[in-house]
């Protein structure tokens, strides 16, 4: 492989293998912006490893994760601190792509994977699991959630299939069936056990409190299965946003594209729910902080799944510090950090007198 | 400019288009009759049946008897909250979808909704009220501070308040806002309690006082709303357009997002969230009365009272014993309704 700078200072790198048949740009900016994200992601893993209840200093830590040190220092270390910072990495991973793909296809950035009706159908599953049947172990929310979300998902893309499936439509009837959905949750909420409740509130939060290996070979499998092609769609989803006609015209089959992004972006979204609950706000914040770090036009989608990483784990980091006792779901310290985090984005923004 | 009138003269297009008003304006009448009839049904429909004949002597002659208390003191505050609420999502609605131009945006996008939840949360979790009227004016503070920070953050800078910056901005607000309600609910379960009925929307148990309280906001912010609705038919066409045509972008913007806070604000207020009916009720109008605002919201504001109404008198009969909230059977009915529409109608755009 060799680096060459473009001739005019443009702003990227081009990779070429030695016969010139492959290349890859990078643009620069993207480039610097990930690998400053990479470091903070290590950084959080590192924060993570070291903070809590048990106390554990920097060569412990490297001690137990070579699998040497005291009992005590191997359990905390690898098996509860280390899996839990890994799980909310890979969510907010899945969560940031899945979103940055469905903001692209849908041409809006209100648009998540939720529209599509999975997280609806996946929250309704387990919540029918957990207060009907009164079963609330992670397998079996899981299995309620998935199938309740495919159901729902498949049932939105039905009722949106009009030869061929158009965004607006498809955001439209995403709408109702939402509605439909959330009445039901609010209704099951509001009829169940108080205390079934508020557990069932906890998940519908989304918790990373007792996730551990499980989850964590769950997310590594299908991310190394999904993430390459979603990541691949980057290009194809930028030419898509000049208007399907002009990407027809392009060469770009779109509505195949189409179907195989929204698949995608369903299935990212799907393995989050399993692990770690319909944690909502990543989705929608992340794509949106990428795009304005990496002042990118098109979907960055690696930098939207490495946002979505750090994210997620910065909060989980910080709702379990800052109030310890309370046993904070990942899912308020993820809206909170996140949101703050866009508004200074917007303000930042305006003073510029930028969008 | 002659030769082309000469060939093709403006008047069967003219007379076409008054045709076409004088037909929605029928329209609209039928829609406030079928509003009226809605009242009357809803004052007769209960656990405790009142036959119509009944309801209108109650109403008109009222002679003190155990039905026209019934219907004076229970049905009657119920009906009329449900009218003034239904109406204000109504106009609110298009408003916010106009304004935003997101066929998203549903009016409590400008944090309304989050804010009137964070203050009333608020209220009871640290200061132990547990009036319903004391509640009202809570989330109207609630509502309005949460909407200025929304305008403001997604206002400042020399762009304005361009559409997207006003939904991400309002994204925002909501987002940390029900961080902070889920905070709360999760470690005080009194607070929660609570919340998991109010986030539901009913019209159960409001008394005159809250309709009085809530009513002046709704009225003002309807009168607003229905003013500004030729701009937003300007601002439509994109704001370069929009201005070339005269309209003010600034001015619009502000009494648009003024009028979408009186009366959502009331609205939840008075009632609790109530989504579906403000995001849906345009979009199956607009698949009626086509694009133009100057239709959309009057007739949005017949039709989401109607759709309002019918869901509590249906969520009072549905049930054997006890009742079902308004929130729940306006989604149960009105989502169906609105995938057919969107499905069927070639969809008139924002």
């Amino acid at each position: 492989m060799t680096t060459t700078e473009s001739p005019q200072k443009s702003p990227q790198w081009t990779l070429r293998s030695r016969s010139g048949g492959i290349s890859l740009r990078l643009h620069r900016r993207t480039a610097w912006i990930a690998a400053v994200l990479v470091v903070l992601c290590l950084a959080v893993v590192l924060a993570s490893l070291l903070s809590g209840q048990f106390p554990i200093t920097v060569e412990g830590v490297f001690r137990a994760l070579a699998g040497q040190g005291t009992l005590q220092q191997r359990y905390f270390v690898n098996d509860v601190r280390l899996p839990r910072v890994l799980v909310a990495l890979l969510v907010g991973a899945a969560l940031g792509v899945s979103g940055g793909i469905f903001q692209s296809l849908s041409g809006n950035p209100l648009g998540s994977p939720d529209i599509i009706g999975f997280n609806g159908g996946a929250a309704a599953g387990a919540l029918v699991c957990m207060l009907l049947m009164h079963d609330s172990s992670l397998l079996a929310t899981g299995v309620g959630a998935v199938g309740g979300g495919a159901a729902v998902a498949v049932l939105v893309y039905l009722l949106a299939y009009r030869g061929g499936v158009r965004g607006y439509r498809l955001v439209l009837v995403g709408v109702g069936v939402n509605a439909l959905l959330s009445a039901g949750i609010a209704y099951l909420l509001s009829r169940a056990e108080l205390t079934d409740s508020l557990n069932a509130q906890v998940w519908m939060v989304g918790s990373l409190n007792g996730r551990g290996w499980d989850q964590v070979w769950i997310l590594l499998v299908v991310l190394v299965l999904v993430l390459p092609p979603s990541l691949a769609l980057s290009n194809p989803l930028l030419t898509l946003e000049l208007g399907p006609e002009a990407a027809t015209s392009l060469g770009l089959p779109v509505n195949s594209l189409r179907r195989w992004a929204i698949t995608m972006s369903v299935l990212l979204s799907a393995v989050a729910i399993v692990t770690a609950g319909p944690i909502s706000f990543v989705a929608l914040a992340a794509p949106q902080i990428a795009k304005r770090l990496a002042r990118s036009v098109g979907p960055s989608l690696a930098i939207s799944g490495l946002t979505g990483g750090c994210l997620l784990a910065v909060a989980d980091l910080l709702a379990q510090r800052l109030f310890p006792a309370a046993q904070l779901p990942v899912g308020v310290a993820t809206v909170v950090l996140g949101g703050l985090y866009l508004g200074w984005l917007l303000v930042g923004e305006s003073r510029k007198g930028l969008a | 400019m002659a030769t082309v009138t000469q060939l093709r003269p403006p008047q069967p297009r003219a007379a076409n288009r008054r045709k076409l008003a004088v037909l929605r304006a029928a329209g609209l009448l039928l829609g406030a009759g079928l509003v009226l009839l809605a009242v009357l049904i809803s004052v007769a429909v209960g656990s405790k049946h009142i036959p119509l004949d009944a309801v209108w002597n109650a109403l008109f002659h009222f002679d003190g008897s155990y039905d026209a208390n019934l219907v004076w003191d229970q049905r009657m505050p119920r009906t009329l909250l449900g009218l003034a609420v239904g109406a204000a999502l109504g106009v609110s609605g298009p408003l916010m979808q106009a304004m935003t131009r997101n066929p998203l945006a549903d009016p409590g996008l400008l944090g309304v909704n989050a804010g009137s939840a964070v203050a009333v949360v608020v209220a009871v979790s640290a200061l132990g009220l547990t009036s319903l009227s004391s509640y009202v004016w809570f989330a109207l503070a609630g509502a309005a501070a949460a909407s200025v920070v929304v305008y403001v953050l997604g206002a400042t800078g020399r762009g304005g308040a361009t559409p997207v910056r006003l939904a991400l901005a309002g994204t925002v607000v909501t987002a940390v806002l029900t961080g902070v309600i889920t905070a709360f609910t999760t470690m005080n379960a009194k607070s929660w309690q609570l919340m998991r009925f109010w986030t539901i929307g009913s019209l159960v148990n409001r008394g005159y006082d809250v309709l009085w309280q809530v009513l002046p906001f709704l009225v003002l912010g309807a009168l607003i709303g229905l003013s500004v609705t030729g701009s937003l038919n300007a601002l439509a066409l994109g704001e370069q357009v929009g201005r070339s045509l005269g309209a003010h972008i600034g001015r619009t913007r502000v009494l648009t997002a003024t009028a979408i806070v009186l009366l959502c604000g009331g609205a939840t207020a008075a009632a609790g969230p109530i989504g579906f009916v403000g995001l849906a009720v345009p979009h199956a109008v607009r698949a009626v009365v086509g694009p133009n605002y100057r239709w959309v919201v009057p007739y949005s504001m017949i039709a989401a009272p109607l759709l309002l109404l019918g869901a509590d008198v249906l969520g009072r009969v549905l049930l054997p014993t006890g009742e079902l909230e308004a929130g729940v059977i306006t989604a149960v009915v009105g989502a169906p309704l609105f995938i057919h529409l969107v499905r069927r109608k070639q969809l008139a755009k924002l």
